[in-house]
């Protein structure tokens, strides 16, 4: 490991080179471990390593990924489905999760572990050990100069240089000095730091969950953090349903404005908070303004409408239907469908026809265009509402035990003809109502409105952030000090030089220890210095 | 206050365009064809001039001194027409082409100047920090750039002669954002009012703009080094006259470093940001791959260049890379990619 760090920190660094690969003697297996790591540490690798992280992370900005959006990979799916199994099984899909992505990055960290502690070990012997001794021949450094007419005291030059902050080392005759030891000091830290960045990030992982479900405002729509009532929900592997907080959250309003152009402006959502056994209160949260609650964040992701319908049967009874319609566009066109399974039970019998089910599907417009057919919705608010509906009925398909979406009716079941459209669909105002052909009624008595949320929690946040303020922090002074030595050296004048019996030469070396270019001009007010505390008096009786 | 905005554009382009010509006249001058020698082929650097002579026919003041020259050296004029004549009368042509670049960097100060203009009434019209969308963006970005070789230059006159090469990409810039990413003001996305937005969005623009600036040193080290070793083909030969290959690669290195901390941050705090607004810090979104990305090239050239044994040439190529994954974030991922990212306010 010495020699890594005599290649990363002497400088110029050109002139050194990469070490040939150490001759094995033995073919031991304990020897090829050694070469190995010593292979897996050096900065050639880790240099390897972070190109092929960069490379290996673009798959996963082109491929749709399903921690990402999952709608998107089954679109994907759907659209390639020859390609889709084998991009799948070589984790196209699923990339920074995927087992090349992570070796990388695992031998990344393992090259940086193994690199950084050998060198803390010796930064650390470094920063008690004094300055080392000069080489014997100065005139061979970079830069190097001679102050004739020296009294050869050098304690004036070593004050001079502590005042500049180099750490100084008087020995016979010499004077050995060094600055810039923050650089390592720096580039440690910021090495650590991502050590420390991938651990918060793994802790996170570990321990943290989130849910994301689509609430509807009112009491009956009410929702309580379990991992049943998440649409979609994901627990780190250390933590089950029982270490989910208890809360439970009611949308009461949700405000939304918008600009003239359609543009949204601001949105708020108001809920009621009521904690596990305590007082519920009021509370609002928005983009960008999060609930913050005591283990879980509850963030605002989205809105959208949610029509509410009723639908009258055969025998007289009615169902109220509300049901969220997902936005398909900027100004809220809507689509989404409205299932009535349990309708049609004939009330002597007590049996339900399940070629009676009724179900509807269609778009919703917060704003109908006033004119042309209705297809897209103007304007995201509600000024002109309408809600154009397809009637199917017949067996829906729901027994089966196949979930089906909430969204859409089973097409599958239309295709076999077990479930029939009846008409051609009709546009509803609020509060109008539509009779089928079998005398049974459809109202449309208005809207909800819904957003969607995301609850989450991940432990790993904070020492993910003081770890990158770390980072940072040791970054700036990686980068911008310099590490570079002096040594002042006393030799004894040749007589004819001397002008007073007391003078000797001083000569004077300096060797940037990293690409400083302007090590020499640093160099020369040092020189400049050093002639002026050491020669004041002579000066100024000359 | 909207229109004037999209005026001073105008005028900015203008304006570099302009000190674009004068650099290439002082190129066309350059004391550095001495050393070129007769080695040199000119005939490409020519058709560089002519094009620029003829984009921008109005010059006043000063710069007009140069323009006969510049006009008869069109592009149907021979070959090797340019380099002798320095190489004979050295001291007369040294002297207009010192002069050439002054003007050439004083017009370029000029368009900055409007340059920012540019930007403030955008923000004023706007009634916010005008890094709104992507049209704003690119001029910040460009702005950044901008200042920042004017800063370079008035310290190290040495480098002046790429101030060809940064003019040319402020051009190109500008044009691309006026013609193709331009869009009328329009408030905020609630995703974007945030105080974030400030400083996520500044930090970003102001790496971007030293990492833009920085490309141009980078890519005429590996021509001027093409050059020294002996390559004539065309982009080698513009390596006749650029400031020395050692000056380019520290000058790539000095702007690398200065950006990178920025970067960094810029990328944290878009983490921060992230988490108030989407509920996590980080999420795979194709914008915060392809800052990843670029982060780790940076991250690599950084080390590569503190490596030894991997030669100045392969590590300002990882520079140049680093640049386009930057550039491929922010026109590739705005463009074709559909994410969270969603302001640059393009259809
Ligand atoms: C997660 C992977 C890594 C990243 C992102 C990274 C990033 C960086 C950056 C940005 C620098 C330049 C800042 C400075 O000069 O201090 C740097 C320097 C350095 N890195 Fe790393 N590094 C990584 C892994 C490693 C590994 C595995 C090694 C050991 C083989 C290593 C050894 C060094 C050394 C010796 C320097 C100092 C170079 C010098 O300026 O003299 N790094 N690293």
């Amino acid at each position: 490991m010495a020699k890594l760090d005599d290649r990363a920190a002497t400088g110029p660094p050109r002139e050194v080179d990469e070490p040939t690969r150490p001759v094995r003697r033995t073919p031991a297996p304990l020897a090829l471990l050694r070469n190995s790591w010593r292979q897996l540490t050096s900065m050639r690798t880790a240099l390897i390593l972070l190109f092929l992280l960069a490379l290996a992370a673009i798959p996963g900005s082109l491929l749709p990924q399903r921690n990402v959006n999952i709608e998107k990979v089954g679109d994907f799916q759907r659209e390639h489905p020859d390609l889709f199994p084998i991009l799948d099984r070589l984790g196209g899909f699923d990339v920074y999760a995927s087992p090349w992505f992570s070796a990388i990055y695992v031998l990344l960290f393992t090259s940086l572990v193994g690199c950084i502690v050998p060198r803390l070990r010796d930064h650390v012997r470094a920063l008690r050990a004094v300055p080392p001794a000069a080489p014997k021949r100065l005139d061979r450094l970079p830069r190097h100069a001679v102050l004739s007419d020296h009294d050869g005291d050098l304690s004036a030059i070593a004050a001079m240089l502590r005042r500049r902050r180099w750490r100084v080392v008087v020995r016979d005759g010499e004077v050995a000095a060094e600055k810039g030891y923050l650089k390592e000091t720096g580039n440690l830290l910021f090495h650590f730091s991502l050590v420390a960045v991938l651990f918060g990030v793994a802790l996170g992982s570990w321990y943290g969950w989130h849910g994301n479900r689509l609430l509807i405002a009112g009491p009956d729509h009410a929702f309580c953090n379990t991992v049943q009532q998440f649409s979609e929900s994901k627990l780190g592997q250390r933590v089950d349903d029982g270490d989910l907080p208890r809360f439970c959250l009611e949308l009461t309003d949700f405000d939304a404005t918008f600009l003239p152009s359609g543009q949204p402006e601001s949105f708020r959502a108001h809920v009621r908070v009521e904690p596990w056994g305590r007082t519920p209160y009021a509370a609002s949260f928005s983009v960008n303004d999060p609930l913050r609650l005591d283990g879980a964040n509850v963030y605002l992701l989205g809105h959208g409408y949610a029509p509410i319908l009723r639908y009258t049967d055969r025998y007289g009874k009615s169902l109220v239907s509300e049901q969220a319609f997902l936005s398909i566009d900027g100004n809220l066109t809507s689509e989404g469908a409205a299932f009535f399974p349990d309708v049609n039970v004939d009330p002597a019998t007590g049996r339900r026809d399940p070629n009676l089910q009724v179900a509807f599907e269609g778009l919703y417009f917060p704003t109908t265009p006033e004119d042309g057919p209705a297809v897209r919705s103007v304007y995201p608010a509600e000024r002109a509402p309408g809600l154009f509906l397809r009637a199917y009925r017949g067996n829906l398909g729901m027994d089966a035990g196949i979930p089906g979406s909430v969204y859409s009716i089973d097409q599958r079941q239309v295709a076999n003809g077990r479930l029939k459209e009846i008409g051609d669909g009709k546009l509803l105002r609020p509060g109008e109502t539509w009779t089928l052909d079998d005398g049974t009624r459809l109202e449309f008595l208005g809207t909800r409105e819904y957003i969607t949320l995301s609850v989450r929690y991940d432990p790993g946040e904070k020492i993910v952030l003081a770890s990158a303020a770390l980072l940072l922090v040791g970054l700036t002074p990686a980068l911008f000090v310099r590490r570079r030595r002096v040594w002042f050296r006393v030799v004894p004048a040749p007589a004819d030089t001397s002008t007073t019996s007391r003078s000797s030469l001083v000569e004077v070396g300096g060797l940037p220890r990293t690409d400083y270019s302007g090590f020499a001009e640093e160099f020369d007010q040092l020189v400049a210095a050093a002639r002026r505390g050491g020669t004041v008096t002579e000066e100024e009786t000359d | 206050m909207a229109a004037l905005s999209d005026q001073l554009l105008v005028v900015a382009i203008l304006g570099y365009l302009l000190a674009m010509i004068c650099h290439a006249a002082e190129y066309a001058f350059g004391t550095r064809s001495l050393v070129g020698r007769a080695a040199v082929r000119p005939e490409r650097e020519l058709a560089l001039v002519g094009a620029g002579a003829a984009a921008g026919p109005v010059l006043d003041g000063p710069a007009a001194e140069v323009e006969p020259t510049l006009s008869d050296g069109a592009a149907e004029r021979p070959d090797g027409d340019a380099t002798p004549r320095p190489a004979a009368g050295g001291g007369e042509s040294a002297s207009k082409a010192a002069l050439a670049g002054g003007v050439a960097v004083g017009l370029f100060a000029i368009a900055a100047a409007v340059h920012l203009a540019v930007l403030v009434t955008r923000g004023i019209a706007a009634e916010r920090m005008p890094w709104g969308n992507m049209y704003e963006y690119v001029l910040a970005v460009t702005f950044v750039g901008s200042v920042g070789w004017l800063w370079l230059v008035s310290r190290r006159t040495s480098i002046r002669h790429l101030g060809l090469f940064v003019a040319l990409a402020m051009v190109l810039l500008l044009a691309v954002a006026g013609l193709v990413l331009y869009v009328p003001i329009v408030p905020l996305l609630p995703a974007l009012n945030s105080y974030w937005f400030i400083v996520h969005v500044s930090a970003a623009a102001l790496s971007s703009g030293l990492l833009l600036l920085g490309a141009v040193p980078a890519v005429m080290y590996l021509i001027r080094d093409g050059y020294d070793r002996g390559k004539r083909s065309f982009p080698y030969t513009l390596g006749a006259r650029v400031p020395a290959a050692a000056t380019l690669e520290r000058l790539t290195f000095r702007l690398h470093a200065f950006a990178f901390p920025i970067w960094t941050f810029a990328v944290m705090a878009g983490a921060v940001w992230a988490e108030a607004a989407w509920g996590r810090y980080w999420g795979w979104d194709p914008k915060e791959t392809w800052a990843f990305i670029s982060w780790v090239v940076y991250a690599g050239y950084l080390h590569a260049r503190a490596t030894p044994s991997v030669k100045r040439p392969v590590a300002t190529w990882i520079a140049v890379v680093g640049f386009l994954t930057m550039q491929m974030n922010l026109y590739g991922v705005n463009i074709f990619f559909e994410g969270l990212h969603a302001y640059g306010g393009l259809d």
